[in-house]
């Protein structure tokens, strides 16, 4: 592989995506993803504008999360665009290089957190925004503190990944993806760890991310929540969105059957 | 291959039927003698025509004796340094090497009349010939000769009295290769075998005054009185017609002190220097200084080997993971050369066989050889620690932007330290241990000062005691320290 192909991201013209606050942090424009023989994505476009929080929901295996790693650039993917505010991935590059310039403009919160095992819930936030912005030890310990008492976890800054309950650690990588102050959040189930309680405790910590000038994609199986907190949801089967809208019109009123089937799924 | 010689491994190896052995239709059981043919010439060695038999002036005195007592000759392979114990524990009927009578011996063993006298001298470089005349003379210098010998005893006398280096080898022939290579500058054997190789070797000067005098006896189990009585007599009977002169003239020993002994014998002056009993109890108190030296050495030794083994291990393992296909191919190939060879066979290769293109002291030789070697089987333990760490760990490192490098430094190896610390410990306890090889190359370790205790004491039981206490008194504070330190990672705790 040559030099020049293995640039997998370049500054779009019209600079990054600071410029224009009110603009898509995220346009998908026909990706496709092809593992083998089996198409898993198949020209899915759409996009996320700044202040919006969409919803990607979908049956197991409908591409939900490989939706989701192709935009952090954790996969390939095989055709179409992504631009992330102004950097554009290009199809077929199996590893961008380093320094990326995406990194800066995505940040992603897996859905079994991967917080690192070895450092205290602090030092997960602390640990990128020292070692890849280089910014002063006790500035970023502030506002990494800070951080975690936004999000409620705040007594929780000294504690080691596993002492923490699923919510708290879902917490704590929201707080690790946020210290890189993205544009573009990515969070892959977030709920899926937990109660009714603290999922409507984290959707109000979403939906104020968003008001507060981010752009949120997460993939959810909870209706409830994307009812109540998201500004658009996408319904994706086979690797295609067949529908998409308001959440009330969508999930009220399904007309494709495969969002009958998941709501019918979800029901039980 | 002359760094293969001096490998003798401490166990017993017996190998049956050779020499004269032919089992006839007679009755009599063979007579088991014992020797060690590996480079032991003029004693007893391989034929080199017929390698599967023994020759030498040994081999000759076991047949005349065997003949005597109408008995076939049946030789067994022993380690010259485990002659003494397996003749107490009557692995063979009598043990014939060119062995030296001691005071030790006599106390523990039974033992022939003498049948050689031998002169202990002093052999230098040529150019060292007239200022290194005497071991007063090599004051802070080393001189080499073959370990568990009187040779031995007199250099750690004068080690005392002159100050000189006294080096233990495992062997008598790499004392005098390593003389002639400016590695020691003196050595003390025997005339015999100080003869033997100023004609091998051109360049050195054997000095004429002998340093002491001592005689080669056969030993047999302390039990087996009879058997050396019969032999006493037959050994006088071979003196007097001469059959005993004849077998020493062959081998190119037989000099003018021989008739001086012979005659001596045959007024029945036993040549014994006949000391009381040494007990292992009054000997401790003498040997604990040196047992402590070792264990320090073996201590020192093992910590820097380690940390060699360790760095490079991290190198290795870090390369086998990022590295591209040449760098993995070429790291794989030397994991598995290293893993799949004897540590032995490393240890001469690169003490005696690089020799020639570069001259390691021993310490030195010895810590890269198990550095080397233990860097091949830590690399595997890191690079299964740092697979093991989870996939998503070194994601979540990439998407907040950290490069390889700070990925592998900051995410990846501590977490991969923490499932690496328990078996590098392990590791670590085997390398106290194995550092014991390291005597083959005249490191003077905890084991080797163990075994000269124990040679010249006759009996294993205090030394091995004192040498298990030390070793457990060095490898289980590191145990204890490694569990220590797991806690300390793997258990919640403030960052």
């Amino acid at each position: 592989m040559s030099a020049a192909s293995r640039v997998s991201a370049r500054t779009a013209p019209g600079g990054p995506a600071e410029a224009s606050p009110e603009g898509a942090a995220l346009e998908i424009d026909a990706l496709c993803v092809r593992r083998g023989a089996r198409d898993i994505l198949r020209g899915v476009s759409f996009s996320v504008a700044r202040r919006e929080l969409v919803a990607l929901m979908g049956l197991s295996g409908s591409g939900k999360t490989t939706l989701l790693r192709a935009v952090a650039a954790l996969e390939p993917f095989d055709g179409g665009a992504i631009r992330v505010g102004g950097v554009e991935l290009a199809a077929g590059v199996r590893r961008p290089p380093s320094p990326d310039p995406l990194r800066r403009q995505v940040g992603m919160v897996f859905q079994f957190h991967c917080l690192f095992e070895h450092l205290s819930a602090l030092d997960n936030v602390c640990l990128a925004p020292c070692h890849v912005l280089h910014e002063p030890p006790s500035d970023v310990r502030a506002r990494a503190a800070a951080l975690l008492d936004q999000l409620g976890v705040g007594q929780r800054a000294a504690a080691r990944p596993r002492e923490l309950s699923g919510g708290e650690a879902q917490r704590v990588a929201i707080a690790r993806a946020l210290a890189m102050d993205p544009p573009l959040l990515l969070l892959d189930e977030p709920t899926a760890s937990l109660d009714p309680a603290r999922r409507r405790a984290l959707g109000e910590s979403l939906a104020e991310l968003a008001t507060s000038g981010r752009a949120l994609l997460v993939t959810s199986h909870d209706d409830d929540f994307v009812r109540d907190f998201a500004s658009e949801v996408m319904i994706l089967a086979d690797g295609e969105v067949v529908e998409r809208g308001a959440p009330r019109e969508v999930l009220d009123a399904p007309r494709h059957d495969a969002t009958k089937a998941l709501l019918r799924g979800l029901a039980r | 291959m002359g760094w293969l010689v001096p490998l003798r491994a401490g166990t017993v190896v017996v190998v049956a039927a050779l020499a004269a052995a032919r089992v006839d239709a007679q009755q009599a059981p063979p007579l088991r003698w014992a020797g060690d043919s590996e480079g032991g010439a003029p004693y007893v060695e391989a034929d080199p025509q017929r390698p599967e038999r023994v020759q030498g002036l040994d081999v000759e005195i076991a047949e005349l004796i065997a003949n005597e007592l109408g008995r076939p000759a049946q030789f067994v392979q022993i380690a010259f340094t485990s002659l003494d114990q397996s003749a107490a524990r009557g692995d063979f009927d009598i043990a014939l090497d060119g062995i030296e009578d001691t005071p030790a011996r006599r106390a523990s063993l039974a033992v022939t009349v003498p049948y050689y006298e031998f002169r202990e001298v002093l052999t230098v470089r040529a150019a060292d010939a007239a200022r290194f005349r005497t071991l007063a003379d090599l004051r802070g210098r080393r001189v080499a000769t073959l370990g568990g010998t009187t040779a031995y005893e007199l250099l750690l006398g004068a080690e005392r009295e002159h100050g000189i280096a006294a080096i233990s080898y495992d062997d008598d022939v790499h004392p005098y290769e390593d003389l002639l290579n400016g590695r020691v500058d003196g050595v003390l054997l025997d005339n015999v075998i100080a003869e033997r190789s100023m004609r091998r070797m051109a360049g050195l000067v054997t000095q004429p005054d002998a340093v002491a005098v001592g005689h080669y006896v056969g030993i047999l189990a302390s039990s087996q009185t009879q058997l050396r009585d019969r032999v006493d007599g037959i050994l006088r009977a071979a003196m007097a017609d001469g059959r005993l002169e004849a077998i020493l003239r062959r081998w190119l020993v037989w000099n003018d002190d021989q008739p001086k002994l012979h005659a001596r014998l045959a007024e029945a002056i036993v040549g014994g220097t006949g000391a009381s009993r040494p007990s292992g109890w009054t000997m401790a108190p003498r040997y604990l200084p040196s047992l402590l030296r070792a264990a320090a050495m073996t201590l020192v030794l093992s910590c820097l080997s380690m940390a060699l083994a360790v760095a490079l291990g991290s190198v290795i393992a870090a390369v086998r993971v990022y590295g591209n296909r040449a760098l993995r191919a070429l790291f794989t190939a030397y994991v598995e050369v290293v893993r799949g060879t004897p540590v032995l066979l490393q240890l001469f290769v690169i003490y005696y066989g690089l020799a020639s293109v570069v001259r390691l002291p021993a310490f030195v030789a010895a810590l890269i050889g198990l550095g080397l070697n233990y860097a091949a089987y830590e690399s595997e333990i890191y690079r299964g620690a740092l697979e093991a760490v989870p996939r998503g760990q070194l994601e979540a490192a990439r998407v907040l932007g950290l490069s390889e490098w700070q990925t592998l430094r900051l995410v990846r190896a501590p977490q991969a330290f923490r499932f690496a610390l328990a078996p590098t410990t392990n590791d670590f306890v085997a390398m106290l241990k194995d550092s014991s090889l390291v005597s083959v190359l005249t490191v003077m370790e905890l084991t080797k000062q163990t075994q000269i205790f124990a040679t010249n004491l006759g009996s294993w039981v205090l030394p091995g005691a004192l040498c298990a206490a030390l070793y457990l008194a060095m490898s289980l504070p590191l145990a204890q320290v490694a569990r220590r330190l797991e806690a300390r990672w793997s258990a919640p705790g403030p960052s």
